[in-house]
């Protein structure tokens, strides 16, 4: 790149275009302009050599106009006094006999960035409207909103806009578009181009004439309309349906963005549209443009907020390809944990097994957390995935498995008794950060279950010296402590050295602060400590197992088909990973019961939904189930007279929730007696019930339902045990 | 709206950058910057306000596709020698930054500068081998670099009375380790290059016996199937239901007339078959892999450069290998721990085998865990796993002289990975 001796190639280009013996070659000359434009795109100034192109520009040859029309346009607004002298040219130029150069010199004209200009090609524009090659119209009616622009203080000129709107009806469709287009920009003060009935319907029958990109684009104006009635709205579905179908990706995003806008009252309507769009969506999503790959994944993401249903049997079309970019394989990899069902859940584990071992580390990590996220709901199949990795004994493989545990017992406790078996023995293999404060959380919280847990502690308070990072002596120290709680007789030396190292000798001002807190805490006696120290060990709402509710569609449906859904973060979109201390702290309440009884008449709108206005919230920790359940008197106890569904238990969870009932706890499947802990909020009361199957012959007694009641209130509980009665017959029905 | 093109080289200098909405500085704060990357060069725009992403991608890769047509191919040789076309592209294009015409018929009148080759056009140029590869040049069969040509409009001298009809389409098949196909997938595409100036309607005749859908009867069982399809714009379709005939008035350049796909229901069994036994040797030290593969294809088709990429377990220090014939080669990747195996023609219904000895310190038996799966990358000529064919094709009114039309039909593999 000539960055140096620029100078110099300025001057021996002028010489030569001022040259009458180039001048009269024609190729030679032109040479020359491409050399000057050659040198501009590469960051040259050559606005010295204006005049020279100036002249340059009174030719017959039609490359050599357009170079130097591209030179006037770049360099006007540093010469303005120099461009005067070329609007003869092309005020000439625009009444060419040629439709061609009458266009190109308007546009051109059009394009001069000059205070003034607009005098001169006020009338030219006005000419070029009612030209009557289609060409020297549509460069014209951009015209006048570049006009706009250049005079922005001045009034909006009422005449051309009635013009405007009147060529809508222009026989170039390419013209209609662009008095679109014009018109947006010329009223953006006023919210843009109005479209009224009869602009809406000239439009959608025009749709058919415009080419794929003036398709999408009056598609995105129509999102404006509003139709009057039921009949116009599905007269206007109806001429769209064909666009659904459009192998062309900009009018088929365009075409469902406006059902779905259209159809806001019928959601029907919208599935139906979605259902129908599945398979060109797909389709981006495998083509051969990886960027449009790239924006057809986002955009399923979204549509799966509302459908998750919908691409689970199109599991195989996110598998990762071997040669895609990462941005691709991270995308895909959080839509195949967003998609997973029974029927899928075991071959899409499989495939993601195939990506841990894969040798980008970013991409081996995101695919370990959705093994873990996908836990949450198959614990069993995805734990020993994840066991069996740690037998890899890589350090970025053990740290993402440990880290995944950690956030798999806080939020499925059923997996700990599991994870407290795996994790025994991965302390050598975990050498960074985020893996060790993991590995230090579950032997804090976990650690009575895990045998080896206070020799793992020594370890790490042995090797303080050489630990770089505050976070994870933090974490050592929160661990020590609530291990101390649980084992005090392993415990008390080494917490002993651990404070005093850190209070004495510790230059990190968090990590000594933390320590003296937990120094004074001791001091206030065992049992305060443990008072303050000791919370719940898993995620006390379990909401997450059910996964997250279905988003309406409107939550999305305005940014739909714009770039707002690729910049979202590629990465988990779950914090959980972090600052895992916060889980220890936050649920530190001093009576959490004190609100249930108070708040039970602040529902939230989508609680209010729930059958005879039962609601989830607010939650009810284990321990105040436990404490309510043996306060209580038995309420009711009932046999149901049918055994209990041979489903999952995790499909029991489900169905329960959509019903507002809350499943606190319940026992493995195959396990006998079977049992299983719900509750729910419902008008004012607090309704506790047990399931129990006693035996193991189907044929014999029966599920036992006793339930419990705060206050009492007998409507209410008959209706609970009808609502209960119904959804485990129903489940009963499915499996059988 | 785009508010600026540019075209990019991967170090970031620009070939060509166009201001469509007057603003001399770029403001880089509330701008969004959208790219597509195309034979090697940035496509890039910006814009203020928050346009449809499938717009401007598909937009930018039709600038490169038309590139691409105007001048011959895409490198940032052909780029910078063609600046003045591509800002005359441009310029017609895009005005003040909405896209006026991107269709060739209409932008033909307009593009008045000449292409400039960086050499005259030889059927041997080196760099264009890519796609169909030298090996095919037999009597019968289109020259690989005969489609790298610039279009030339204006003149009908060199050669331009050619069109060709390509058959792509690509494969993306997981193989199961027990050998059972768990995932193959087949887009497709049927694409025109057409050359020819003046030509009225081409009519493609394709198999008569092609069932679309899922639900439709299978006839004999001889059927070609596909899944969905769409068509061009431009295809008109009333013989198609009856014949199977796409009508066409193919503008000059490259357009896909049809896409299609196929999805997990192969016609036929996979291209590729790949048998390898992992072993652990005694000591430690020495893992042993065996990889037997076949190929399931007629015999008169040849794949070319086929590649086989195995991943190895971490810290595999070297290789030993027996591969079969000598045009084989196969290298330890250590900064991927993988390992990569070329063939660069591997003939129809034949067996290929290779023994690689790995030497890896300290192996456990979890690190044979790291190895695999393998993933092949391949392209087959003359072979379609549809079965889809063109049966006939048909240029009205008959062109004057001699018209060349050629047919090829080539399957990629997209991805294609066998589990160990």
């Amino acid at each position: 790149m000539p960055y140096f001796g620029s100078e110099e190639t300025v001057k021996e280009l002028k010489r030569a275009l001022s040259n009458p013996n180039i001048q009269s070659d024609r190729l030679r000359y032109r040479n020359y302009i491409f050399r000057v434009i050659r040198s501009m795109t590469q960051g040259l100034d050559v606005s010295a050599l204006f005049m020279e192109m100036v002249k340059a520009s009174a030719t017959v040859d039609i490359v050599q106009k357009k170079l130097v029309y591209l030179y006037m346009c770049t360099y006007a607004s540093l010469k303005p006094d120099l461009v005067l002298l070329a609007i003869n040219t092309l005020r000439k130029d625009c009444a060419d006999p040629n439709p061609m150069v009458r266009g190109l010199a308007l546009r051109n004209m059009c394009n001069l960035r000059m205070p003034g200009i607009t005098e001169y090609i006020q009338q030219p524009i006005m000419t070029g409207l009612r030209d009557k090659a289609p060409y020297v119209r549509r460069v014209a009616v951009l015209g006048c909103a570049k006009m706009q622009r250049l005079q922005t203080l001045t009034e909006i000129d009422a005449t051309i806009v009635n013009e405007l709107y009147g060529m809508l009806r222009d026989p170039d469709p390419v013209v209609m578009v662009n008095c679109l287009r014009a018109l947006e920009e010329i009223l953006q003060a006023e919210g843009g181009v109005v479209i009224n009935k009869p602009i809406a319907h000239h439009l959608l029958n025009r749709l058919k004439d415009l080419d794929s990109w003036a398709q999408s684009e009056v598609l995105t104006f129509l999102l404006r309309y509003r139709p009057r009635s039921e009949d116009e709205l599905f007269d206007i579905l109806s001429l769209l349906d064909g666009f659904l179908q459009s192998g062309h990706t900009p009018v088929l995003a365009a075409t469902l963005r406006l059902f779905l806008q259209l159809a806001a009252e019928h959601p029907a309507v919208q599935v139906d549209a979605l259902v129908r769009a599945r398979g060109p969506l797909l389709n981006a999503c495998g083509a051969q443009s990886r960027e449009l790959r790239f924006a057809g994944l986002c955009h399923v993401q979204k549509i799966l907020k509302s459908q998750p249903g919908q691409y689970g049997a199109h599991y195989k079309r996110f598998f990762c390809s071997y040669s895609e970019p990462s941005y691709i394989k991270f995308r895909k990899i959080e839509i195949l944990v967003e998609l997973v069902n029974d029927e899928n859940v075991g071959l899409v584990l499989e495939e993601l097994r195939g990506y841990c071992t894969d040798v980008s580390l970013e991409l081996a990590q995101a695919a370990i957390a959705a093994i873990g996220r996908i836990g949450r709901m198959y614990s069993e199949k995805c734990l020993d995935i994840l066991t069996g990795l740690l037998g890899l004994k890589q350090e970025h493989i053990t740290s993402a498995v440990v880290q995944t545990f950690r956030d798999l017992t806080w939020h499925c406790p059923q997996s700990t008794v599991l994870v407290c078996r795996a994790v025994e023995g991965c302390e050598e293999t975990i050498q960074d950060a985020e893996g060790k404060q993991a590995l230090l959380w579950l032997l804090g919280v976990h650690g009575g279950k895990i045998n080896s847990a206070p020799y793992v502690l020594e370890g790490y308070i042995n090797g303080l010296k050489s630990e770089m990072s505050s976070a994870v002596k933090v974490e050592l120290l929160t661990a020590a402590v609530q291990l101390f709680l649980v084992r005090p007789a392993e415990m008390q030396d080494m917490l002993g050295r651990l404070l005093q190292y850190c209070i004495e000798e510790e230059s990190d001002m968090c990590v000594r602060d933390r320590a003296i807190l937990s120094y004074r805490l001791l001091q206030c006696g065992v049992a305060e400590t443990r008072r303050v120290i000791q919370g719940p060990e898993s995620d006390p709402s379990m909401g997450v197992i059910i996964g997250r509710p279905e988003e309406p569609v409107s939550n999305w449906v305005s940014t739909f088909n714009t770039l707002t859904p690729l910049c979202g973060r590629v990465t988990s979109p779950e914090p959980t990973t972090s600052g895992c201390t916060n889980h220890t702290t936050q649920n530190v309440v001093a009576d959490p019961l004190a609100g249930t009884s108070e708040e039970t008449e602040v529902y939230t709108p989508e609680d209010k939904q729930g059958v005879i206005g039962m609601s989830l919230g607010p939650t009810l920790l284990h321990e105040d189930f436990e404490r309510l359940w043996l306060e209580l008197k038995l309420s009711l106890r009932e046999n149901l007279g049918f055994p209990g569904p041979r489903s999952s238990p995790e499909t029991l969870q489900a169905a329960l929730q959509l019903v507002k009932m809350q499943t606190l706890a319940f026992s493995r499947a195959d396990t006998l007696p079977w049992k299983a802990y719900i509750y729910t909020h419902c008008s004012g009361t607090l309704v506790l019930a047990e399931l129990l199957q006693p035996t193991a012959e189907p044929e014999s007694d029966g599920m036992v339902l006793s339930i419990k009641q705060k206050p009492e209130d007998r409507q209410v509980l008959q209706e609970f045990v009808a609502v209960l009665k119904t959804v485990l017959q129903t489940l009963i029905k499915g499996t059988s | 709206m785009i508010s600026q093109v540019f075209i990019l080289t991967t170090s970031g200098d620009h070939l060509i950058y166009k201001d469509c909405i007057l603003v001399t500085t770029i403001l880089h704060k509330g701008m969004h910057f959208v790219h597509v990357k195309q034979g090697g060069l940035y496509w890039a725009a910006s814009t203020k306000s928050n346009p449809s992403p499938f717009t401007v991608i598909e937009f930018l890769n039709r600038l490169a596709a038309l590139t691409k047509d105007y001048c011959g191919s895409l490198s940032e040789k052909s780029v910078r020698m063609n600046f003045a076309l591509i800002y005359e592209l441009l310029d017609e294009m895009v005005d003040y930054g909405y896209i006026q015409t991107t269709s060739t018929d209409m932008l033909k009148n307009f593009i008045q500068t000449e292409t400039m080759s960086s050499k005259p056009f030889s059927l041997f140029e080196l760099g264009n081998v890519g796609l169909f590869g030298a090996e095919t040049q037999q009597s019968k069969v289109a020259p690989s670099a005969a489609t790298s040509r610039p279009l030339m409009f204006t003149r009908g001298d060199q050669g331009g009375n050619e069109i060709f009809v390509d058959v792509i389409e690509r494969l993306s098949v997981i193989i199961g380790s027990n050998g059972v196909v768990m995932k193959a997938d087949i887009e497709g595409e049927i694409r025109v290059k057409c050359y020819l100036p003046g030509c009225s309607e081409m009519r493609i005749g394709l198999n008569e016996e092609l069932s679309i859908g899922k639900s439709q009867l299978r006839g004999y069982g001889m059927a070609v199937r596909m899944d969905e399809c769409s068509f061009h714009q431009a295809v008109k379709l009333d013989e198609f239901d009856a014949y199977r005939i796409l009508k066409i008035c193919p503008s000059q350049g490259e357009q896909t007339v049809m896409q299609y796909q196929l999805c997990d229901d192969l016609p036929c069994a996979p291209p590729f078959r790949l048998f390898p036994t992992v072993e652990r040797d005694i000591g430690n030290r020495y893992e042993v892999e065996e990889m037997v593969t076949y190929s399931n294809y007629c015999h008169f088709c040849v794949a070319l450069n086929v590649s086989v990429t195995l991943p190895i377990p971490k810290g595999s220090v070297s290789l030993s290998q027996e591969l079969s014939s000598p045009d084989q080669s196969a290298e330890l990747q250590s900064k991927n721990k993988a390992l990569q195996w070329d063939i660069p023609r591997f003939p129809g219904g034949a067996q290929l085998s290779a023994l690689f000895k790995l030497e890896v310190p300290g192996l456990s038996s979890a690190s044979l865990q790291e190895v695999g799966p393998v993933s092949l990358c391949f392209e087959l000529p003359k072979h379609t796993c549809t079965g889809l064919q063109v049966r006939f094709l048909r240029l009205t009114p008959t062109q004057p002289g001699s018209s060349q039309r050629w047919v090829r039909y080539v399957t990629h593999s997209d991805s294609y990975t066998i589990r160990i």
